[in-house]
């Protein structure tokens, strides 16, 4: 039978994942092997070095940059607090006459002190970095000063495209049908600390709702372009996502635009509904591909973390495939048919195609490369 | 090593989005060829997360299509390797495998820097230009004198994370305070790398040399510092050239690096040098395409322009001047498909929309242009999806020129002196030694040009992006195999010229374009031109027209050509030319639009006026033009 490699997204209501979690610098792991977690435990900390304010001592003195040292009240590395003196000069003639002092504005400590410019670079304390579990489950490594591995057995959707970090929160959907928009009449208080799932589209009103009373995440089918830039006050150029801090959350299961959420993900979330939730939006559409995530944990036995191998998404007759373009964008179809020799499409372009039936019964050919396999 | 030893050899080229890999076999009577071609998706996603996994499909398709192709189901390039999974067989015995495998790399996505400079249009300029030219995206220019606090300076070279730093300022033998200044604010933010945490993020300093020993005190505890030649040695004198060496060596040890499975690739590049079998280096695809080149401009005594689109990409290379002076410029943020929304920020909406011979909604253009970037893969199946494709081709082609434009230039060595009184001006100053009247030969290459359904359409994107002015010869890389053959060159390169001749450059045909603006309906170009086959071309072309004239390939017209009063073809103002023009699968284009300027309508008539043009160029079918 034909068979041919297919990039995909993974829906699937049972899968064993494992997450790195890891932290930006080397720092303490607060977990050991074998610990069951929570989403919102520790797991590791660290502490990044504080923010820094540079002060420029021979310009305050008025005295050349070779001659600070002369003046100096602190040396580097010595604590300070604020309101220090850290240099000071000796007055007109050397009697302490209309002396000039510089005193520190800060808590923290002198981090260095430059005979070549005059400036002196102080350090605020350092700041906490934590890093938590994010999704329920059991250590299963320890990457000693760094991180863990956790696993779980969870149902897992990949998003296509997502904004803003992780969050975890009660699964609520707020549409009835995959085609419905999310729209701000639809969120109310209830919607509090829950990760909300919509249809077709998420409309920029119904972003700004849930922003309003508290939601911790979006789910939905498609986002306009200029909802995103209206939110965040910039093009997205690159997909490089996840940093942002919306407030809330979004993960687009299909794409730019209204489109339909595939019954297959729909489905999915309703059976979850009111289960605890992982997600996040960082996307990544480079070497090392990074997917957005819905992650809802379910009961599990340690015997049941073995993980398949991963694979290949195939096309073969029987795939299920999304449309990832025009025609038929977004629609669901099986593969019926792989014939090998070239064919011309509309823009007249030679291509490999597929031969699929539609969600709607319509058959079809496609090129190749403008479907995704929806993996399970 | 003759060609009766190296019978068959397979080369791939890694993009961004996909593996190309072709087939190249030595043929009696023939010599070396490129006999079949096959690909797939870069496979540097999850789950596979290794870029090899990519090259082995491409290979298997090779495979069944060299099967078919010779009715012989005991070819086999690939076999199981000491792990268990496939692998290219090298050496080739008999039927199975091959005897050399050689690969090129642009997986790896973009290279992200921050520059630092004293004064921000000075060295801070010269920084970014540097930069610029090594294909990096520039994420801010730092500079002694950019308004900003210190403490926000600090905090932003924190947030950054980017790959590597350049750190410029200062003349050679000037004040050490400034440039030693911006070091200290870049040790007090103790910069992170974007990629890993455990190396130390690269630091290339390229400023006062007086200013080395300060440098290092500041910097070399924190950081992986190379310290290389003053960018800005004299406020006269730029010396882009050892910074931007070292920006390239950097991005090939540690962002080609992070590509999954490069590691693995990097083993099965074998083939034999002087009879011994030899691991051959992966090549960065923008340095085999610019040896092919150089190549061609020195054998031909040309100048020539070249572009590879990419799906991140853009590289643009030139080989100007009679001392054929090689420039090469990497947009890294101007491509077709992972950098394509990029295309649209920086272009802008109407600058794309004023290339479609129909209206639009530009929402729906937007969402198209996002759903692109979010999959990349994805190939046009509607005429109009095409029509759009292209359109923002030509913007990003455009883009990419202008930059390539203000980075070529130099004089020989990357020296470049600039007069005293521009050298506080240098956005405008600098003249470029790209010179468009001159120019023999424009190149296209890169999957939108050189996969475009219909070749004309490659013409019309090439001559609306680059504006090729007087006589210019028009080529395509017909199915990018530039930086294969650039690859190929390192171990035989016999067996690249020949292929490169034979099989890979197609000549489109010949632009003539005369240069000026004069009123619409006066006369821009009187030519009558002796086609191959003996029929006579004759009109007076007004300007603002396009004419397409047939001319095979191999062949050559007699042209006579009188340009329009006060236009320029090449020999000055009102000057005649009688030329051979070269033919090609496209043919001659005659291109009254105006050069210098070339204004597009951007009323009412824009429509009616591409459609027109459209049609004479037959670059769409007809219906969706009337």
């Amino acid at each position: 039978m034909a068979q041919a490699y297919s990039p995909g997204l993974s829906v699937t209501d049972n899968i064993v994942l494992a997450k790195q979690r890891i932290l930006p610098l080397k720092g303490n792991v607060l977990v050991k092997k074998g610990d069951k977690v929570k989403a919102e435990d520790l797991v590791a900390e660290t502490f990044l070095p504080g923010n820094v304010l540079p002060i420029n001592l021979a310009n305050k003195l008025g005295v050349t940059a070779n001659l600070v040292i002369e003046y100096l009240k602190v040396q580097p590395g010595q604590i300070i607090k604020k309101g220090d003196i850290l240099a000071e000069n000796k007055g007109l003639f050397g009697l302490g006459l209309f002396k000039s002092r510089v005193v520190s504005p800060i808590d923290g400590e002198v981090e260095s002190i430059s005979q070549h410019t005059g400036q002196a670079l102080l350090r605020e304390p350092r700041i906490p970095v934590q890093i938590k579990a994010f999704i329920d489950g059991i250590v299963v490594d320890v990457i000693p000063e760094e991180g863990v591995v956790i696993e779980n057995k969870s149902a897992y959707i990949q998003g296509i495209f997502g904004i803003s970090g992780e969050v975890t929160g009660e699964l609520k959907m707020l549409v009835n049908d995959p085609n419905d928009v999310l729209t701000e009449s639809l969120i109310d208080s209830s919607c509090k600390d829950k990760c909300i799932v919509g249809g077709s589209m998420v409309t920029l009103k119904a972003i700004q709702k849930a922003i309003e009373v508290g939601v911790k995440g979006i789910i939905c089918g498609g986002i306009d372009d200029q909802d995103i830039k209206a939110l965040l006050g910039y093009d997205i150029g690159v997909a490089i996502t996840g940093h942002e801090h919306l407030g809330v959350s979004i993960l687009i299961t299909e794409g730019f635009g209204k489109i339909k959420m595939a019954n297959k993900t729909f489905d999915l979330l309703k059976r979850f509904e009111g289960k605890k939730t992982s997600m996040h939006g960082k996307t990544q559409i480079r070497a090392g591909v990074i997917r957005p995530e819905v992650i809802i944990p379910l009961e599990f036995n340690d015997a049941d973390l073995v993980a398949s191998e991963s694979h290949m998404p195939m096309l073969e007759e029987g795939t299920i495939i999304r449309v990832i373009r025009q025609p038929n964008f977004g629609v669901i179809g099986k593969v019926t048919g792989l014939p090998e020799e070239l064919h011309t499409v509309e823009s007249e372009t030679r291509v490999r195609i597929l031969e699929a039936e539609l969600e709607n019964g319509k058959k079809t050919t496609i090129p190749r490369a403008n479907v995704e396999v929806i993996e399970t | 090593m003759s060609g009766e030893q190296l019978k068959r050899i397979i080369a791939t080229d890694c993009g961004s989005t996909t593996t190309k890999a072709i087939l190249i076999e030595y043929i009696e009577g023939e010599g070396y060829r490129q006999t079949i071609r096959g690909e797939a998706p870069t496979t540097v996603e999850a789950p596979l997360n290794d870029v090899t996994r990519g090259v082995v499909n491409a290979v298997q398709e090779l495979q069944e299509l060299a099967r078919l192709k010779y009715k012989n189901e005991n070819i086999t390039f690939l076999h199981d390797g000491p792990s268990g999974e496939k692998e290219i067989k090298i050496p080739r015995d008999g039927d199975n495998g091959v005897d050399a495998y050689v690969s090129t790399s642009s997986a790896g996505g973009g290279l992200q820097m921050m520059v630092t400079g004293v004064v921000a249009n000075m060295t801070g300029e010269s920084a970014e230009r540097a930069a610029l030219g090594a294909g990096a995206i520039v994420m801010d220019v730092v500079a002694s004198n950019d308004k900003r606090m210190n403490h926000e300076k600090i905090e932003r070279i924190r947030e950054l994370r980017p790959d590597m730093i350049l750190m410029a300022g200062g003349v050679d033998g000037g004040t050490i305070k400034h440039v030693v200044e911006m070091a200290e604010l870049v040790s007090a933010a103790d910069p992170r790398p974007r990629l890993g945490t455990a190396y130390k993020l690269p630091i290339i300093f390229a400023g006062n040399q007086s200013a080395t020993d300060a440098i290092k005190d500041t910097l070399a505890d924190k950081v992986e510092l190379i310290v290389t030649e003053n960018i800005r040695p004299t406020l006269e004198n730029e010396n882009l050239g050892p910074a931007r060496d070292k920006i390239h060596d950097l991005f090939m040890e540690h962002v080609m690096q992070q590509a999954p499975g490069y590691h693995k690739l990097m083993e099965w590049t074998r083939g034999p040098i002087d009879g011994k079998m030899t691991n051959i280096p992966i090549m960065p695809t923008p340095a085999a395409v610019g040896n092919i080149m150089k190549t061609i401009a020195q054998e031909e005594h040309i100048e020539v322009l070249g572009v590879d689109i990419g799906g991140a990409t853009t590289d643009v290379f030139s080989v100007f001047t009679d001392e054929y002076i090689f420039n090469r410029t990497v947009s890294a943020n101007l491509g077709m498909s992972y950098s394509i929304s990029n295309v649209l920020a920086s272009a802008t909406l109407p600058n794309i929309i004023r290339w479609v011979p129909f209206d639009i909604n530009e929402s729906d253009l937007r969402n198209m242009i996002k759903n692109k970037m979010i999959r990349p893969t994805t190939i046009p199946a509607l005429l109009e999806e095409l029509i759009l494709e292209q359109a923002i081709a030509k913007e990003a082609l455009r883009l990419a020129f202008i930059q390539h434009k203000e980075f070529a230039v130099s004089l020989k060595g990357m020296q470049q002196t600039r007069d005293i009184s521009q050298a506080f001006e240098q956005s405008t100053s600098g003249a470029t030694i790209v010179n468009m009247m001159t120019l023999d030969l424009l190149v296209g290459s890169g999957g939108v040009l050189s996969h475009a359904p219909r070749r004309n359409q490659t013409v019309m994107m090439l001559i609306d992006a680059f504006l090729p002015e007087g006589i210019t010869r028009l080529a395509v890389d017909s199915i990018f195999m530039m930086p294969h053959l650039g690859v190929l060159a390192e171990i035989n390169p016999t067996a690249a010229t020949e292929v490169f001749n034979k099989d890979c450059m197609i000549m489109l045909g010949t632009c003539v374009a005369p240069v000026g603006k004069i009123k619409p309906n006066l006369t821009a170009l009187s030519a009558e031109i002796t086609l191959p086959d003996g029929t006579v071309f004759k009109e007076d072309i007004p300007f603002g027209e396009v004419r397409l004239l047939p001319c095979e390939l191999g062949k050559k017209a007699k042209a006579k050509l009188v340009p329009g009063k006060g236009l320029d073809i090449g020999a000055g103002k009102n000057e005649t030319r009688e030329v051979e023009l070269d033919g090609g699968i496209v043919g001659i284009v005659l291109d009254t639009r105006g050069r210098n300027p070339f204004v597009l309508p951007s009323d009412n008539s824009r429509i009616p006026m591409l459609k027109k043009w459209m049609k004479e160029f037959k670059v769409y079918p007809e219906h969706i033009l009337n």
